[in-house]
């Protein structure tokens, strides 16, 4: 097996036992990034500098391992596009809060992942640098918008990689990819340095082989940051701690929505569960809110506020002029802008805002009854290269199942839950907990990866 | 709800983005599209709920009146991406002072 | 004049908070030496930056608004206003749309009561400046405008006055006025040469008799001064007035202010009102004071100049006209109060200690310690008693063995009338109050 499989723990593990030497991981990396990258099209830049850093960083806590990170994430010695022609050759002499933290925890950032442009998309296709594929079917997109992320730990090309969410960005290319992938609750992470697409639901979140890793690197840049006012004010938990715990007694409800494109993906779903009951948790389908008013309510919400988010972008200070913004992202200003518009600002804008809160309502009902709810994470199978561009709405409606929870601001994780034999493409399962509980989700979705057979790592 | 070619018009006025009559006419089509979806809002039954505009329920998150000068930029560092500068100032072709406050 | 004005102001004000309104750069741009010096990826709108709010600006501005006898709200929040200009770095500027923080208050004039419709906070532009360089290379030189971002967001107050302004000497007051209090509550330097202060004014004219607000409003920027304010709306009285004369309505216009013409002059039509698509800045959670909060700022305000005036008045037996004079700012008020606290037990005249220091008959700096410039009024002030008759006689005395002096005198050396004093008070034998001799001589010889 080559060093660049590994998970984070067992590099973790394996350094510490002196088993394997940063050189040897970096070694294998490289030579995978020679073999993929031009194929997948997952790194828009990779750090020269990487092994040079790592060997100074090997006493801390990520030991100088190899971390992807999107692209929407500022980093001084790398430059920082959000996968947009816009920001082209951008050098940010600043550095995110959620890199910074990992640098003081160890990590090196290895490259910047490819992206949707502006994060405004789930395929990873409507990125001005081109699409990244799917590694575990080069035919199929890898969801997005951090599509390169998850691409790049499904082809193992870093041992665990950096994403943003906003509303399935983290959670739907996991999905594809057949990795883990894990949004916190909006604002236990800083937005900090990351450039912004929807303010009020933009969480960076860790996309990896296991729960496990993704704990591990959440512990590394979660928490309080006075430069981000959204951010949570008290210190976040000690994620690793919620690991291999019974769950015995726990209360999942499954939201079965009864949304035909979802029939067969739910049937599976159903019947991997099965699972869970017998590691002693009550699963129970129940019912909750239709999804399609959360559809509209992400749609005016996160385009209104990508409209103003993204009105900084001149091209006097940094970067290039506002002619330079590709197809989607005119696309979302402009719908932004129109739904902020005098006379159409209280049928559209105010009007999600109010339908947000009837999800907030629907949430804690919910959450009475259930620690945990689990749905599909997507519709389906990841789509082919090529079908975003089939309609305005391609990424709403892959997302239809996530983005009421996004709006909600819930935790959230991915974990695979099935794999098709004949095209190697995944499912994932999405377990969502109440605002600041990530403890439950991890509990539960520890323990289902550490007992089905889908985790292409656990199972290798 | 549909949208024409001279309200798309004016909404990239607005957003500032320049568009082609092509592009227009494409973009007038992606709004409708758009507002098929977006108008299931209106049957939600939501006329009566209040606006959630933040999730965290968060109030007074302030800042203590403090200069932290290691968190600002050098000259340097704040025009490196520019693309004019001129002795320190970014630079702009001549615009109209005092548009707005 | 058929006509009357109907005037509202607007101003806007910097605070002089160490640090700018959401971020930690220094808020100095006047005294920074070189441009975009005091900057970071929050004030300069760069990918990821993200406002956090200054609480000394927000507690000022409610400060400010308890000094305007506003209302405070409760809860509020910070809106984005969204427009494109190169000042303005994120293409929004973060500002307070529906729920100001303050609303509801006045300042009194001496020509009336001046409503304020609102004061909300905002965050300022960079500042622009112009000059001809070569952009494209040609070896020409282009026009071209210069941004520096060390005025980029700092913290900006508008206060917005209801239309009640009926003279162009009542804006002016006015004007003084608010920046009067803005520097007793030491919040705001209100430097208008270099913009620290600037003044807005929307200026209409309706018939005498009409009580309905005109149907047009002229709006004047770029005012410096309130000697200028004064004369733009003067200057605009006459230009509206010729114009409903003729039976036009004036256009609804953004006007600016010359001052070497005196005269106002067209700056652009006003659009249909702008569509600024206001709403609930994301990235900053809302305010929320209790009464008790706002009370504890209450409390924290310093006497303002008219309760002072008014104190000084009713405890000093002093006469309007100087009382105002010694509140105009609040060292020389607090001169002024320590003088006449010390001067309390020698049982002076206050009126006549105030005038003889405002007219500058004593020498002082209102560095000087108190009982200085006391002593200093006394030696020149304490006479003995001379009633006039006693003066009279001793004048024509002196006058009749000067003859000498009295001509010249009267050939234009007036300068002699020192020896004629002197004289004077030789012939009395007591020390009798100088300018009452001088006056007395004088009105003999002239």
């Amino acid at each position: 097996m080559k060093l660049n499989q590994l998970t984070l723990k067992e590099s973790l593990d394996a350094l510490e036992k002196k088993e394997v030497k940063l050189e040897e991981i970096y070694q294998d990396l490289d030579q995978a990034y020679e073999e993929q990258n031009h194929k997948l099209n997952i790194y828009l830049s990779k750090n020269e500098q990487a092994l040079v850093q790592a060997k100074e960083l090997s006493n801390k806590p990520l030991r100088g391992l190899p971390i992807a990170v999107k692209d929407n994430f500022c980093t001084r010695d790398l430059p920082t596009t959000a996968s947009a022609k816009v920001l082209d050759g951008f050098r940010p002499q600043y550095e995110s809060t959620v890199t910074k933290r990992i640098k003081e925890n160890g990590g090196v950032v290895y490259g910047k992942t490819n992206m949707d442009a502006w994060a405004h998309g789930s395929s990873t296709e409507t990125s001005d640098y081109g699409p990244t594929l799917n590694p575990r079917n080069p035919e199929h997109l890898p969801g997005g918008s951090s599509g390169g992320s998850a691409a790049a730990i499904a082809a193992d090309l870093a041992i665990v990689s950096v994403g943003s969410e906003t509303a399935g960005s983290i959670r739907q290319p996991a999905a594809w990819c057949g990795t883990v992938g894990f949004k916190p609750s909006y604002g236990r992470a800083s937005r900090f340095g990351v450039a912004a697409m929807a303010s009020s639901t933009d969480s960076p979140g860790p996309i990896s082989k296991t729960v496990e890793d993704a704990c591990i690197l959440l512990n590394a840049f979660a928490g309080p940051d006075e430069k981000d006012g959204t951010s949570s004010r008290e210190k976040a938990p000690d994620f690793t701690s919620f690991l291999d715990q019974s769950i015995k007694g726990m209360r999942v409800g499954v939201i079965y929505q009864d949304v035909a494109e979802i029939a067969q993906t739910n049937q599976k779903l159903l019947k991997e569960l099965e699972i869970l009951k017998e590691l002693g948790a009550e699963v129970e389908i129940t019912q909750a809110m239709d999804p399609h008013p959360a559809i509209g309510v992400y749609t005016v919400v996160q385009r209104a506020e990508v409209s103003s988010n993204l009105a900084r972008y001149d091209g006097i200070r940094y970067g290039h002029d506002r002619s330079n913004f590709g197809d989607e992202g005119k696309r979302r200003i402009m719908l932004g802008t129109f739904s902020l518009t005098k006379g159409h600002a209280d049928q559209y804008y105010s009007l999600a805002q109010k339908v947000r809160t009837l999800y907030l309502e629907n949430y804690k009902e919910l959450f009475k009854k259930y620690d945990v709810l689990v749905s599909p994470t997507s519709p389906s199978y990841a789509k082919k290269i090529g079908s975003s561009f089939n309609s305005a709405m391609f990424g709403e409606l892959e997302d239809m199942l996530l983005e009421a929870s996004s709006v909600a601001g819930l935790p959230g994780i991915n974990v695979p839950f099935y794999r098709d034999d004949e095209t190697n493409l995944y499912l994932g399962a999405s377990f969502i907990a109440p605002m600041w509980e990530e403890g439950k989700i991890i509990k539960i979705t520890d323990a289902f990866e550490k007992n089905t057979k889908w985790n292409s790592w656990r199972n290798r | 709800m549909s949208v024409n070619d001279s309200q798309v018009k004016h909404i990239a006025k607005l957003a500032n983005i320049p568009i082609t009559q092509a592009e227009s006419e494409k973009l007038a089509t992606a709004f409708t599209e758009t507002l098929v979806v977006v108008d299931k809002l209106k049957k939600a039954g939501a006329s009566k709920a209040s606006p959630t505009y933040q999730v965290t329920g968060f109030k007074n998150v302030l800042r203590e009146d403090v200069v932290k000068a290691e968190n600002s930029f050098t000259q340097e560092e704040a025009l490196a991406n520019a693309k004019v500068t001129y002795q320190g100032y970014f630079v702009v072709p001549y615009v109209l002072q005092n548009k707005d406050n | 004049m058929p006509y009357k004005l109907v005037c509202g102001l607007e101003i806007h004000a910097e605070l002089k908070t160490a640090s700018k309104m959401f971020c930690s750069c220094k808020n100095d741009p006047f005294g920074a030496i070189k441009p975009n010096i005091y900057t970071c990826p929050v004030c300069l709108g760069m990918p990821g930056g993200l406002p956090v709010a200054n609480k000394t600006a927000i507690e000022w501005t409610i400060k400010l608004g308890l000094a305007l006898n506003c209302k405070i709200n409760l809860f509020s929040k910070f809106d984005r206003k969204n427009y494109f200009y190169p000042d303005l770095p994120k293409g929004y500027q973060i500002s307070q749309y529906d729920i100001p923080f303050c609303y509801d208050g006045y300042i009194e004039t001496s020509e009336g009561r001046v409503g304020i419709t609102r004061i909300h906070l905002e965050e300022d532009t960079a500042k622009l400046s112009h000059q001809d360089i070569d952009l494209d290379g040609d070896g020409k030189p282009d026009k071209a405008t210069l941004i520096d971002f060390n005025r980029s967001s700092v913290p900006l107050v508008e206060v917005v006055t209801e239309p009640d302004i009926i003279s162009a000497n009542q804006a002016k007051e006015y004007g003084q006025k608010l920046r009067q209090i803005m520097r007793y509550l030491d919040v705001a330097d209100c430097d208008m040469e270099k913009g620290g202060m600037r003044l807005e004014a929307n200026i209409s004219l309706r018939q005498e008799g009409k009580s309905e607000l005109p149907n047009y409003k002229v709006e004047c920027k770029n005012i410096n001064s309130f000697k200028f304010l004064e004369a733009a709306i003067n200057y605009e009285i006459e230009r509206q007035t010729e114009i409903l004369q003729n039976g036009e309505i004036p256009t609804q216009e953004t006007r600016g202010y010359n001052a070497n013409t005196g005269k106002t002059f067209s700056q652009r039509a006003k659009e249909n009102a702008a569509d600024y698509r206001y709403f609930p800045d994301p990235d900053l959670a809302p305010i929320e004071f209790s009464e008790a909060e706002v009370e504890i700022i209450r409390q924290s305000l310093p006497e303002l100049p008219d309760q002072k005036a008014q104190r000084l008045m009713k405890e000093y037996g002093l006469n309007e006209a100087s009382a105002r004079n010694l509140v105009l700012n609040r060292k020389k008020a607090a001169f002024f109060e320590e003088v006449l606290q010390l001067s309390q037990k020698d049982n002076l005249d206050n009126q006549k200690l105030v005038n003889a220091l405002l007219n500058k008959k004593i020498a002082f700096e209102l560095s000087d310690k108190a009982a200085v410039v006391l002593k200093k009024f006394k030696a020149a002030n304490t006479n003995d008693s001379v009633d006039d008759k006693e003066l009279e006689t001793a004048i024509n005395q002196v006058l009749k063995n000067n003859q000498d002096a009295v001509e010249k005198y009267k050939a234009g050396k007036t300068a002699v009338i020192g020896f004629l004093i002197g004289q004077v008070m030789k012939e009395l034998g007591k020390k009798a109050d100088v300018n009452l001799v001088r006056q007395k001589i004088s009105s003999q010889l002239d």
